[in-house]
């Protein structure tokens, strides 16, 4: 049977994508940042899954205003890094894994979950910036990501998004789904976006590191807590774009310890502000064996 | 029967709502088709002919000319979609940031890189005498 036996939360800010794609990784400005991640690369090589599935938002990039689902799952084949207005990130094109996704949808929407079902798409920093953090920048004659992954879309962008509340039980309505596959499959689940961060308006620029470590403390320790929170806080506290984070609690919903199993142990943890606009936040949490 | 949103007192902050969505759908249309090549060279070729081209209000298109973000928030614009508009003017997403604020790009990522800007008096509208534009 597929099993869950990771759960990754990384920020995605589209300025990590650049300074990786332009070779600036190496400079002051982004060293810090890249340093944090080091130990996660070397957690991959050593963990290597069989499929991510990677919850992300979509930045007016494959949905434009023609239609806005709340969630969506990929179930294609594969899927190109998207022309956000710079031109495609320099990076492989995403393999899918169409069986255990439509295994996916199939119980989630039986578990009263209207996902809508997603066959061809482009998939934009949302996803690939997570990617090249945690597996490093693909090289080689046929440079590739490392396994299959399943791209799952949250609408964070046009309000109302979903509730905290809502994102933690789908997570628990994906842990159900993966874990009735009939393969033998290592499933990671992240949840990507946030920390606090505003984009727009006079507001722009805020940042709160008090609000951004108590979310990680409280997601670790007390994840049904932090899912109680409403949207309200986060944009108050954090910035209108920091409503991303609900997206970690669909990925914290799929850990054993939700189910009744015992607590996720955390394998990094990692804050650093700023990336271009963004608090960068970070964490690796283990199923135990 | 009035809806609950209780986002509206947030300083400096509009939040993209079903409302705003529906005020801002042409403009952000305009700025999606931006995402290909071909209509950023049309576009950046003659602006207002291609404005004409789309059913958004004066409001928007005196926004989009102007590259007055705010204005063109205030009429319904998302700034994921708006961000189409910096990219191809070449510009930066820390440089549209800055210039919703008031401030100049230096001054901007200067905030950033020591910490950002705080949360203390940002809050709630008319919290301090320093009350951010809504």
């Amino acid at each position: 049977m597929a099993k869950i036996t990771a759960s990754v939360f990384t920020s995605h800010v589209p300025a990590i994508g650049a300074a990786l794609d332009l070779g600036k990784d190496n400079e002051a400005y982004w060293q810090p940042l890249f340093k944090g991640y080091e130990v996660s690369k070397q957690w991959m090589t050593d963990n290597r899954p069989d499929v991510i599935f990677l919850v992300f938002n979509d930045h007016a990039t494959a949905f434009s205003l023609d239609m806005i689902p709340t969630f969506a799952i990929g179930t294609a084949a594969g899927y190109a890094p998207a022309d956000e207005g710079w031109g495609p990130r320099p990076v492989p094109p995403v393999t899918g894994h169409p069986e255990l996704a439509a295994h996916i949808a199939q119980s989630v929407i039986q578990d009263d979950f209207d996902l809508t079902i997603v066959n061809k798409m482009d998939v934009d920093h949302g996803l690939t910036v997570p990617l090249s953090l945690m597996c490093g920048q693909p090289s080689g004659e046929h440079p590739a990501w490392p396994c299959p992954v399943i791209p799952f879309a949250v609408n964070v962008v046009q309000y109302p998004v979903p509730s905290g509340a809502r994102c933690f039980k789908l997570g628990q309505a994906i842990r159900k789904a993966v874990e009735s596959f009939d393969q033998d499959l290592k499933v990671q689940i992240w949840g990507t976006g946030g920390m606090s961060h505003q984009l727009q308006g006079a507001r722009a620029g805020l940042i709160n590191r008090v609000f951004d470590n108590a979310f990680l403390d409280r997601l670790i320790a007390d994840p049904a807590a932090q899912a109680a929170v409403p949207h309200i806080d986060y944009v108050r506290e954090a910035g209108s774009e920091a409503i991303e984070l609900v997206m970690w609690l669909i990925a914290r919903g799929a850990m054993d310890d939700v189910a009744g199993g015992k607590p996720p142990i955390v394998k990094h943890r990692f804050y650093h502000v700023p990336a271009s606009n963004t608090a960068v936040g970070h964490l690796i949490l283990e199923n135990p064996a | 029967m009035a809806l609950d949103k209780p986002y509206l007192d947030v300083p400096g902050t509009t939040i993209f709502d079903a409302e705003q969505s529906r005020k801002g759908y042409h403009l952000n249309q305009f700025c999606m088709s931006l995402m290909k090549a071909a209509n950023r060279e049309r576009f950046k070729a003659g602006e207002r002919a291609y404005l004409d081209e789309w059913p958004m209000t004066e409001e928007q298109k005196q926004g989009v000319l102007t590259r007055d973000l705010n204005r063109c928030i205030a009429a319904g614009g998302n700034i994921y979609f708006l961000a189409k508009i910096g990219a191809t003017d070449g510009k930066s997403f820390q440089y549209m940031a800055a210039s919703m604020t008031g401030m100049t790009q230096d001054e901007y990522a200067a905030m950033m890189l020591a910490g950002g800007r705080s949360v203390e008096g940002n809050r709630y509208v008319g919290e301090t005498k320093k009350v951010q534009r809504n």
